[in-house]
């Protein structure tokens, strides 16, 4: 093994997506020596850079608009659920941080008068979305902050470095253990706070649209690190997502930022319209909510009026060659090279693991319940509630990635003197050379466990959910995490060891996969994004957060209702 | 549901570079089952997973072509991974050249600031 690698920081920011770049610039200006890690490379991996189109922010530049009825929308999709007072400070917070990225040359996409162009996206009163053509609105903003992290000599950027444990001494952040991939040596990291900014968990159901580093990290870090999470049984399943014929080069949302330009029509295996059946409007206009649209396809597949690969058909038909190509741009190539001609045929969509609203439970400081751990973006929970409104994970990621920069640098300045411990340090980093020692044996691969707990989140702990299916999910999750994982067999090469990297993924992430089955278990309701076959509607008693933490390695889980 | 794990049709073999030096690497075939439209990089990650979890690889955002981490030589021109289709024939893969191996088809195109 190689020898250890030391670094120091006051703030450790831990993934270099759009919250984690954002919190670094907003930690600098604030005065803090940054560290901004990335398990694979800063400012390119995560969900930011997959975001095609919609960024939701009461501009007004289309039509009067405001936060407040920004908050409205979200608080009437979130079901009841949302934590008001990050919902207000996600509105409140998104018009500032949108025109700032406008001054570090996000290319927002205007008008022939220069104004910002705004559209509606469903679940929206007002024409609020932005956008940068075409359907790179992700990536424009991710460049925009890889350039302004790069450029700030109070940040430093380490890429392809993972945190495996943090390091908690007294119930206080005294730092952070990690694996630099390259070289497997285990890295100590002497820090005042840490934000975590990892995403969600979204890669560990079969059909995903996350990135392949989301696999729910932050989540096991924060509650080994004894903090508690919140309504984590909510994860969104977008209707949209790319099914057939097989497309590559793009990401499998595209049908969404499609349909909120064109329209587009939804149609079953008998080629009929069927949005009616369920209270909504046929035709070609985009209104219906995520979570009644993903019910829809789900029962007319069920009813046996699927496609042919068991999803339904999207049709873009009725849309000229020309109006196509003025909408989508270069994308029109993509859809070539992968043998598809809008014009002349539909494609086949079925709804796909998008967004984790719930998450590490955080205040408007985006303060964890543990001192000095702090959380931002798609791993924070609380502001989306039951049901995230289109358009909202953007600016959640650039407004509570500022917040968390700030009042982390704050804190961190308040903490000064170093509560690092290399003894409490010392158990994460013997882990780290333990198992990267684990090369006997006839053991699976961490990848063919990954793979197992694809099918098993797909098939028990996905859009439907049922009482049986979820305690199997919970005790196979609790095997594989107690038993499986220590028969795993690791790869024995030293340098970018993807299989110890993956190991440590799954430590991690098979926490956050038995908390969304508990969590979902203890929901004996209906609600947004979670639909139980065996509790059908929501139910007052529901109306409650839950929280959930690791109590001696075990679940524990309690309701508090809404305004309690 | 349908998909390509689940019916494929075709095979190719990707004949990939190995090692970490780059006077003492090595080939290695593996034969790839797969549907039309598949990727390159489709077919590395079900060699991880099938035939062989030690290959090294990098790629985070997997078929978008967003992160742009997974170029590499594909039969001897520089490409992404993730928009090359396999072909039902020999496919030769090699890490990019004039960079520093870090090992198989991962080189080291990290700037100098962002690693130790």
């Amino acid at each position: 093994m190689p020898d250890d690698i030391a670094i120091e920081a006051d703030v450790l920011i831990v993934g270099g997506g759009g919250a984690g770049m954002f919190a670094a610039v907003a930690a600098a200006r604030n005065g803090a020596r940054v560290l901004l890690l990335d398990k694979n490379v800063v400012g390119r991996g995560g969900a930011t850079i997959m975001a095609q189109m919609t960024c939701a922010s009461a501009l007004g530049e289309a039509e009067p608009d405001s936060p407040r009825l920004h908050l409205e929308d979200t608080l009437s999709a979130g079901r009841g659920l949302c934590n008001e007072n990050l919902a207000a400070l996600l509105c409140d917070g998104s018009p500032k941080r949108i025109r700032e990225l406008a001054g570090w040359n996000v290319n927002w996409a205007r008008s022939a008068d220069g104004k910002i162009n705004q559209v509606k996206a469903p679940g929206h009163s007002r024409k609020r979305c932005v956008y940068v053509d075409f359907l790179s609105t992700g990536a424009a903003i991710c460049a925009a902050l890889r350039n302004k992290t790069s450029r700030d000599p109070n940040v430093r950027r380490l890429s392809n470095v993972t945190v495996t444990d943090l390091v908690v001494r007294d119930g206080e952040i005294a730092g952070a253990v990690g694996i630099d991939v390259p070289t497997s040596a285990a890295v100590k990291i002497k820090c005042n706070a840490v934000i975590l900014c990892t995403g969600g968990m979204t890669k560990m159901f079969r059909r995903t649209t996350a990135s392949n580093n989301l696999a729910g990290e932050g989540i096991g870090l924060a509650l080994r690190g004894g903090a508690r999470i919140i309504d984590i049984e909510f994860l969104q399943f977008y209707p949209n997502g790319h099914l057939a014929p097989r497309m590559v080069g793009l990401d499998p949302t595209t049908w969404e930022p499609t349909r909120v330009k064109l329209g587009g029509r939804l149609l079953d295996g008998n080629g009929e319209e069927f949005l009616h059946r369920y209270g909504e409007a046929d035709g070609g206009s985009y209104d219906t909510a995520r979570d009644i649209l993903t019910y829809a396809i789900y029962k007319e597949v069920e009813a046996g009026r699927g496609s042919p690969h068991g999803g339904v058909y999207l049709s873009f038909q009725h849309i000229g060659a020309q109006k196509l190509k003025d909408a989508l741009g270069p994308v029109i190539e993509i859809f070539e090279r992968n043998n598809i001609d809008l014009t002349r045929q539909p494609v086949e969509i079925f709804p796909i693991a998008h967004y984790q609203m719930g998450g590490v439970e955080v205040d408007t400081d985006m303060a964890s319940t543990v001192p000095g751990l702090f959380a931002a973006g798609e791993i924070a929970g609380g502001a989306n509630g039951a049901n995230r409104l289109s358009g909202n994970a953007l600016p959640e990621a650039v407004v509570f990635g500022e917040r968390a920069g700030e009042t982390a640098a704050r804190y961190a300045a308040r903490h000064k003197t170093t509560r690092w411990d290399d003894k409490a340090a010392q158990p994460h980093v013997d882990l780290v050379r333990q198992v990267a020692g684990r090369n006997g044996g006839d053991g699976a691969s961490p990848g063919r466990l990954m793979d197992e707990l694809k099918t098993l989140m797909w098939s028990k702990v996905g859009a439907f959910r049922d009482a049986s299916a979820l305690a199997a999910a919970c005790a196979r999750i609790r095997a594989m995490r107690e038993a499986d994982l220590d028969d795993v067999r690791i790869a024995p090469e030293q340098n970018f060891n993807s299989s110890l990297v993956e190991w440590f993924e799954l430590r991690n992430g098979l926490l956050a996969a038995e908390a969304v089955a508990t969590g979902a278990l203890a929901r004996e309701e209906s609600r947004g994004a979670h639909q139980r076959n065996d509790f059908p509607t929501s139910d007052d008693k529901f109306l409650a957060n839950q929280r959930l933490w690791l109590d001696r390695g075990a679940f524990a889980s309690s309701f508090q209702r809404v305004h309690a | 549901m349908a998909s390509a794990q689940d019916h494929p049709c075709k095979t190719a073999r990707l004949r990939i570079w190995r090692g970490t030096d780059r006077d003492q690497g090595r080939y290695d075939e593996y034969d790839v089952a797969f549907e039309d439209g598949d990727s390159v990089l489709d077919g590395l990650v079900r060699i991880r997973l099938k035939d062989d979890p030690s290959l090294a690889v990098r790629f985070s955002c997997f078929n978008a072509n967003v992160c742009r981490e997974c170029t590499m030589l594909i039969d001897g021109k520089v490409e992404y991974a993730c928009i090359a289709k396999l072909q039902p024939r020999l496919i030769q893969l090699d890490p990019l050249p004039n960079l520093p191996i870090v090992r198989d088809l991962v080189t080291d195109t990290l700037s100098r600031k962002e690693r130790f």
